[in-house]
């Protein structure tokens, strides 16, 4: 029998290459004459440029060129430019300059004067909707049905909220309801009401997304950091205006994007452009300080919530409103936000209201469960908080509230393919030993007390309708061509697996290709949404199906018999009980190049992408073709999956640190492909969350508009000492019955399971007293210990 | 002059820190941080060999066992001359400021951030990087790589080179450690995909696999 190769632990391929320095990340690749790139960022956090006087910097030697916001393609905001004349964020890159080093190309920077006009600007989203307040664009400062508007609330509508010290809920740009909410809280028993203030976070992958290009015979040669392949190819094409076929796109390995490279970045037009205007290629390392500024960052929420609950702990109604701090291009998390919310307490009557504010702040962009991540940490402290008041257990309450697989939420009511969000509380209490551990709760050592908290958090998932590419070569072994990214996921390879294990092949008999479009790589998704792990073990599945059936079909014709006599294991097919006889797959692929027609690629379906025909015609002749769309359809279902966190903090209250003593994370995510990497995904997600909860931040000079905490340091992710070392994890593994692999994605869910474990047990330890906004540094937690006056508004943003 | 110790705790022969920050100081704001930007050395792009520095900067440099002649100029850190002179871009760089160890190289067998150490401080002693891990004649992996490859250790692994040297830098000095001390052994590389239980246990598993060589 062949390996088993779904739900086992195999390094993926490329493991050795990271280990040994020999993987290749963009900034590792080298061209000959290979010029470097540096940027001039705007000191200022909104302007318009006058004038640039570059003669100094270009009569320098070395210097090569001077790429401009003229020399770019041409965007309306909200649509961004990868340099521009009217920067809206302090950071924004206004110029490049190329030289022949980039110590010459930081000189130049340095020489070039640019007369800037300083407009006026907004950090806090609240400050851009008080009567007279700024607009962060000269345009306005939201957008309704596609306009820019300015849209301010009144003082007596910020008059009133301020007095009670509650956010202000002027008109917003975004709403949608389903049943009652003001009938259901005359009804309810218990009403919990508080204000809530979310953070924003930078994304801080560790590798900078540095890009290198060059032009050659006309086609564009990029090396870059992005989650994706083939989609970063397709954006940098229509963002360029080139086709498809003249960009070679090479992506081997990405340092991580966390939703902030998804198809790459804005940035990465930069070498391109540069290199095409100077003839030679450009190297653009970016630096950690840049990185903060454009490397994107979560948008943060000031809002309000009011729950209500009947006596048993049933959530009856809940009513959201949400202020998003938009950054300077704009961002939608607050529809995932109010989603995710009826999705995971499913109350009968809910309200969403929402407006998202453009601000002078860096852009925005989805971060790893966007939206849902910042919603699950606010909102399970306050359900703890109705718990707590009803006397009802916190586990208990979650699993009364949470959906099954029949649940229907959102503004559209959207179905699910499947919800195991109960099994995953059970096991997950089972692995952390919630019933011994919750006793921990208020125990005092010293000066130390202990806080216990739960965290459920859905995310989605999935997606349906790409396409698979594989090749039964010559050589007998099967050649699985991968349009996904490399970010650290492990999908290129684990996505196979199901393609591998149907064919009857052990690992070693397979080999994946990525990385490199000039391969051949089929329509794909885009690495974000968690969707890969569903989406990709679908679309190789199908070509793996299309394989099996020609690789039968090979063998009876060349054999004899019917197709559906033959079996295929260890890289061989035979009549079923005959194992001695019939062919190797190294004979099936010869053969089917001499059949030619389908079985080689000359001949595709009709239904696949026009990017999948292009790269199957790349490898047509070199063997047997697999290829097929993902036809398995559930087009109009969801697909999401859960991750519960449970935590144990020890929170001094002579210094205002937490320290996070013991964490378990369990999923409900169908089937396990691959364990050991889905370990890795809940408990890096949840560290993720922690350190979005405890420690990353922003903060502003607001009379300047300049940030302070920029640099790692400063808004530190976690490190190795911050995290229990001996975390657990656990999934519940009910395979998704609307796939036939039954795998179901996990990036996204974890962060909203660690961030709210930890925001519940600080709770906890503070008695039940939630502060109701993140991060949780210790100058916030020592002020509400001491209860000393508040420096800043209960709608206060950007501090910590 | 500081005959002993440079600033990077590291004895020093030909820089002096004066002459550090005198540098530094008199080429103004660019010259701060142009420590950490590739500067080409005399004739170009990549002509470590065709030399037109002067012989001060002309270095010979003790990397993975091997003696390289390279012309480092006198503010170049060793992640610069590493990645961009001598073709070693296994070393990483998150941060460029001591603030990530992605950089992190040997020298001597103890763990540096290669972003922080200048290139001339590091003359006439033994510099390690991810490539010279392997056995250099067999080419098996050394028991730190090997216990990662058995623990499928690391996500996206830009922060693995890093890693894996302050990692054989540990096995290397201490017998046995316990789970907490390769924590804090470890805890001057940072993870942003918080791969760190799983990067645990390959230290622990690195610890066993050198004990039983
Ligand atoms: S690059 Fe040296 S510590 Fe980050
Ligand atoms: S594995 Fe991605 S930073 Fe460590």
């Amino acid at each position: 029998m062949a390996e088993k190769l779904i739900g086992t632990d195999i390094a993926p391929p490329d493991l050795v290459a990271k280990i040994t320095g020999r993987a290749r990340y963009a900034e590792d690749f080298r061209a000959d004459g290979m010029a470097f790139a540096k940027l001039l960022l705007s000191p200022m956090p909104h302007a318009r440029v006058r004038r640039i006087d570059a003669e100094r910097a270009l009569s320098m030697p070395g210097v090569l060129g001077i790429l401009t916001a003229d020399d770019v393609p041409q965007r309306d905001a909200p649509a961004e430019q990868c340099l521009t004349n009217e920067p809206v964020y302090e950071g924004e890159p206004i110029l490049a300059v190329a030289a022949v080093d980039e110590a010459t190309a930081a000189e130049a920077v340095e020489r070039i004067r640019v007369d800037l006009e300083p407009l006026p600007f907004v950090l806090d989203p609240l400050e851009s909707l008080r009567p007279g307040g700024a607009d962060a664009h000269v345009q306005g400062n939201v957008i309704v049905d596609r306009e820019w508007k300015s849209l301010k609330w009144t003082a007596e509508e910020f008059a009133s909220a301020e007095a009670a010290g509650r956010l202000p809920m002027g008109e917003p740009t975004s709403e949608w309801s389903h049943g009652d909410v003001d009938a259901a809280f005359a009804a309810a028993d218990l009403i919990v009401e508080e204000t809530i203030v979310h953070q924003s976070v930078t994304h801080h992958p560790m590798e900078p997304r540095s890009n290198m290009a060059f032009w050659q015979n006309g086609k564009l040669h990029i090396f870059a950091s992005t989650q994706s392949t083939a989609r970063t190819r397709a954006a940098l094409a229509s963002a360029l205006e080139l086709d498809l076929e003249d960009i070679v796109f090479v992506a081997e390995y990405c340092g991580g994007g966390f939703g902030s490279k998804i198809s790459g970045s804005t940035v990465m037009q930069i070498p391109a452009l540069l290199s095409r205007k100077i003839g030679r290629p450009v190297m653009h390392r970016v630096t950690r300080y840049e990185e903060n500024y454009f490397g994107r960052a979560r948008p943060g929420f000031q809002g309000w919530v009011k729950m209500g609950f009947r006596a048993d702990g049933r959530m009856t109604a809940l009513d959201l409103y949400l202020v998003e701090e938009g950054g300077a291009y704009g961002s939608g998390d607050f529809g995932t936000a109010g989603a995710v919310a009826h999705l995971t307490y499913t109350p009968e009557n809910v309200r969403v209201r929402a407006v998202s504010v453009f601000t002078n702040t860096p852009p925005k962009a989805a971060q790893r469960g966007p939206g849902g991540a910042q919603i699950i940490s606010m909102l399970e402290p306050i359900v703890d908080k109705g718990a707590r008041q009803l006397g009802v257990d916190r586990l208990a309450i979650r699993s009364l509230n949470a959906p099954g697989s029949d649940v229907r939420f959102g503004p559209r009511l959207m179905g699910l393919t499947s919800v195991h969000a109960r099994e995953a509380l059970e096991l997950g209490a089972r692995t952390f030993g919630w019933d011994e551990k919750r006793m921990l709760s208020g125990r005092r050592n010293g000066t130390k007390v202990t806080g216990v908290g739960i965290g459920l958090s859905p995310y989605t998932a999935g997606s349906r309708g790409y396409d698979g590419l594989m090749v039964v070569r010559p050589d007998g072994k099967l050649h699985v061509h991968q349009g996904i990214g490399n970010l650290g996921t492990h999908s290129i390879a684990d996505t196979a697996r199901p393609a591998a294990e149907l064919l009857g092949l052990s690992w070693d008999q397979v080999e994946i290709h990525w990385g490199d479009t000039s391969l051949g790589v089929p329509r794909s998704s885009n690495q974000a949404g968690s969707q890969t792990t569903h989406a990709h073990t679908r679309a190789n599945h199908a070509a793996a199906e299309d394989a099996k059936r020609k690789i039968q079909e090979v063998a009876a014709r060349t054999l004899g018999g019917a197709p559906g006599d033959y079996v295929l294991d260890g890289g061989r097919v035979f009549r079923r009980g005959s194992r001695g006889s019939g062919m190797s797959f190294a004979d099936v692929a010869r053969r089917a190049i001499e059949l030619g027609g389908h079985f080689d690629g000359h001949e595709l379906p009709d239904d696949i992408h026009a990017e999948t025909v292009t790269a199957a015609s790349k490898v047509a002749g070199q063997g047997l073709v697999g290829v097929a769309k993902d036809n398995y359809g559930g087009d109009g279902a969801g697909v999401y999956s859960w991750v519960v966190g449970f935590a144990v903090v020890e929170l001094d209250t002579e210094t205002g640190v937490v320290e996070v003593v013991d964490y378990t994370g369990a999923t409900d995510c169908g089937t396990v492909i691959h364990p050991r990497s889905l370990g890795a995904q809940v408990l890096g997600g949840s560290i993720q969350g922690m350190g979005m909860a405890m420690t990353q931040r922003w903060v502003f000079d607001p009379k300047w508009g300049v940030p302070f905490a920029k640099r790692l340091y400063t808004a530190r992710p976690p490190g190795m000492l911050d995290v229990p070392l001996n975390a657990q994890w656990a999934a519940v593994g009910i395979p998704d019955p609307t796939t036939p692999v039954g795998a179901k994605g996990i990036g996204e869910p974890p962060v909203g399971a660690g961030a709210a474990a930890i925001t519940c047990a600080v709770a906890d330890a503070l008695g039940g007293r939630c502060l109701c906004r993140t991060p949780l540094t210790p100058d916030i937690i020592l002020t509400e210990l001491e209860g000393l006056r508040k420096p800043y508004s209960p709608t206060a943003t950007h501090i910590g | 002059m500081i005959d002993e110790v440079d600033v990077n705790g590291l004895p020093t022969r030909s820089v002096s820190r004066r002459t550090f920050i005198k540098g530094v100081i008199a080429a103004g704001a660019t010259a701060s941080t142009a420590g950490t930007l590739f500067r080409a050395s005399g004739g170009g792009l990549f002509a470590a060999t065709a030399l037109q520095g002067t012989a001060e900067r002309l270095l010979t440099l003790n990397v993975n066992g091997q003696q390289r002649r390279v012309d480092v100029l006198p503010n170049e850190t060793l992640a610069m001359t590493l990645r961009y002179k001598l073709g070693l871009t296994g070393t990483k760089l998150g941060c460029d400021r001591a603030e990530c160890g992605a950089c992190t190289v040997l020298v001597d067998g103890v763990n540096h951030y290669g972003c922080s150490i200048l290139t001339h401080a590091v003359r006439g002693r033994s510099v390690t990087t991810v490539e010279g891990l392997q056995d250099p004649e067999t080419g098996a992996l050394s028991p730190v790589q090997q216990a990662v490859l058995e623990g499928g250790g690391f996500q996206c692994a830009f922060c693995a080179p890093g890693f894996l040297m302050s990692m054989t830098a540990l096995v290397t000095s201490t017998p046995s450690f316990t789970r907490d001390e390769a924590a804090s052994a470890l805890s001057g590389n940072l993870c942003r995909c918080g791969d760190y239980n799983k990067i645990l246990d390959c230290a622990m598993r690195a610890g066993e696999l050198a004990r039983s060589v």
